[in-house]
């Protein structure tokens, strides 16, 4: 018997007869005979070639674009070279949750730069260790923020994925989401103070808005706050570097995906979730916070600050059962961050605006028309069905917008250049001369 | 003239209301409190409910209320100062209540031999 089995044959043999079955079969005899799983038909084990081989043609069956002009959530950047050369380290890669936190300083210094980076970035008081994604801190900040009030109220255009996790995490801590649509694309700020009520305790909007527009969230934290809500930014975090931070506006918490800093779309997923508050807030955070100090030599060292403690000795009380984070995710937002520098990433923001509004600009020459008049960051709604152009670009290796009620919405990206771009505005001509 | 609960508690009379804190053994026994959350002016607490978490460097521990009735006011210094209940714990009051009941208390001489058993 090997050490990763923990029962011997008189283990199991002496555990059956204390319950008083004849074989482990007999454990199972309430389960229907017809739901039994038979002898699952497996082929014969693989040689590692021929594994590979096969995966490789099933890998081919893909389809992936030379160049994407679509976001909806996940988008497409540019990723230094240097990125996954340093977070492929093993000592990265290999390293569990540190259950003896303090013995890993590596990690702990890591988990430090990256909320220190997110503080800078949001200019909010704290930043936790990282969340799944941006969608589960949404719905996490609607939990911190529901002390003695149970409803949460989302304005405008939230990309509804976050709609469902919000959903989703809401409906088993019994409270209610209500939703506010938008008016011309955006947060409808002069009916904002009468749609909250006394059961209100916070209101969730999203800037850049799912289709790319930037809301005027310092006006809506000021009705929040008179109305004496929170307010929940969900923000962008390449925008943040142009646009006025959460911490600006006066938000409660700020909260956001952070695959757009260095880590690739990959389907969706695994990304990292962004989480900052203001210090109000700060015991009703989840997850963890590592701070630094200094040890008894006066080095300088890093420690698990804070943490609920409820999570681990008072689990019924516990607002969130995240006690982890996504820390490999985390480390390389941190390292693209630390990589592309504050110049940098400013610059990053700045060629998203402008290619995004190149060719915006160029379609609405070419005759299209943009659903909404207001301003954008990288990410717009061209009117109508983009399905033969779609097909036109998928042709010359590039995705094209997403389809979105009445239109399709396109993301540009500092990743495009112009030769692509001008090619999409000659498929559009095209395809409406079909 | 302080009261107090088998549960650590004082209760001070005011006349219409009454001010409820922790007891000089409950904040030696906790030793040093890092945090205190308290409940919002207007809400009703109820006697041997819990109140308020007090969370020292040890663990944290619930405040049940002696009382029932609704809160009217909270010491709000405590929230940015938790160890003023180790510092003054007959000073450092949690919540003021309009009191409609409370439970069975002890003096101070029947809680100081209370708390020797």
């Amino acid at each position: 018997m090997s050490k990763y089995t923990p029962h011997t044959e008189q283990d199991v043999k002496t555990m059956l007869n204390t319950v008083g079955v004849s074989s482990l079969d007999g454990l199972y005899k309430d389960v229907p005979r017809e739901i039994f799983q038979k002898e699952l038909k497996l082929p014969k084990g693989k040689s590692q070639y021929a594994v590979e081989k096969q995966m490789r043609v099933l890998a081919g069956k893909n389809k992936t674009y030379g160049s994407v002009l679509r976001g909806g959530g996940i988008y497409d950047h540019i990723i230094p070279a240097a990125v996954n050369a340093l977070t492929g380290r093993a000592e990265f890669v290999t390293a569990y949750t540190p259950y003896q936190a303090e013995i890993s300083q590596g990690v702990l210094q890591g988990i430090f730069e990256y909320q220190s980076l997110m503080c800078a970035l949001t200019q909010m008081d704290i930043s936790n260790a990282s969340m799944y994604d941006g969608a589960q801190a949404a719905a996490e900040a609607i939990v911190m923020c529901c002390e003695r009030k149970n409803k949460a109220l989302v304005l405008g255009q939230v990309n509804p994925q976050y709609m469902a996790v919000m959903r989703t995490y809401c409906n088993s801590h019994n409270i209610s989401i209500d939703s506010i649509s938008a008016k011309d694309g955006l947060v409808d700020i002069n009916t904002l103070a009468d749609s909250i009520d006394a059961d209100t305790a916070c209101v969730v909007a999203q800037c850049p808005n799912y289709f790319g527009l930037i809301e005027d969230m310092k006006a809506i934290a000021d009705i929040a706050h008179v109305k004496n809500v929170k307010f929940i930014y969900i923000f962008n975090p390449v925008a943040a570097a142009l646009l006025p931070t959460p911490g600006e506006c006066g938000v409660d918490v700020a909260v956001g995906e952070g695959q757009p800093l260095g880590l690739p779309m990959a389907y969706g997923g695994a990304t990292v979730g962004i989480l900052t508050c203001n210090k109000a807030l700060l015991r009703r955070m989840p997850g963890r916070v590592v701070g630094q100090t200094t040890d008894h030599n006066g080095r300088r060292v890093f420690v698990l600050t804070m943490q609920a403690r409820e999570q681990h000795i008072r689990r019924e009380k516990a607002l969130s059962s995240i006690c982890s984070n996504q820390a490999l995710n985390a480390l390389t937002t941190t390292v693209y961050l630390s990589l592309v520098g504050k110049v940098g990433f400013v610059e990053v923001a700045r060629q998203c605006v402008d290619k995004a509004h190149y060719l915006a600009n160029e379609l609405v020459k070419a005759g299209a028309k943009l659903k909404y008049k207001t301003e954008f960051f990288h990410e717009f709604v061209v009117e109508g069905d983009g399905e033969k152009w779609n097909k036109i670009l998928a042709e010359q290796d590039i995705l094209g917008g997403m389809p979105a009620p009445d239109g399709t919405l396109w993301c540009v990206t500092e990743k495009a250049d112009k030769e692509t771009l001008d090619k999409v505005v000659i498929a559009y001509k095209e395809a409406r001369s079909i | 003239m302080k009261q107090f609960t088998k549960t650590h508690e004082w209760v001070s009379n005011q006349g219409k209301t009454v001010k409820v804190g922790l007891s000089d053994f409950a904040q030696k026994e906790m030793g040093d409190i890092v945090y205190v959350s308290l409940p919002a002016v207007g809400d009703t607490v109820t006697i041997g409910k819990s109140f308020s978490d007090v969370e020292s460097v040890k663990a944290v521990s619930e405040v049940f209320s002696p009382v029932t009735g609704k809160v009217v006011a909270i010491n709000e210094e405590l929230l940015d100062k938790p160890e003023l209940i180790n510092e003054t714990p007959y000073d450092a009051w949690m919540i003021e209540v309009e009191a409609a009941e409370t439970e069975e208390l002890m003096t101070e001489d029947q809680y100081l031999e209370f708390i020797k058993k």
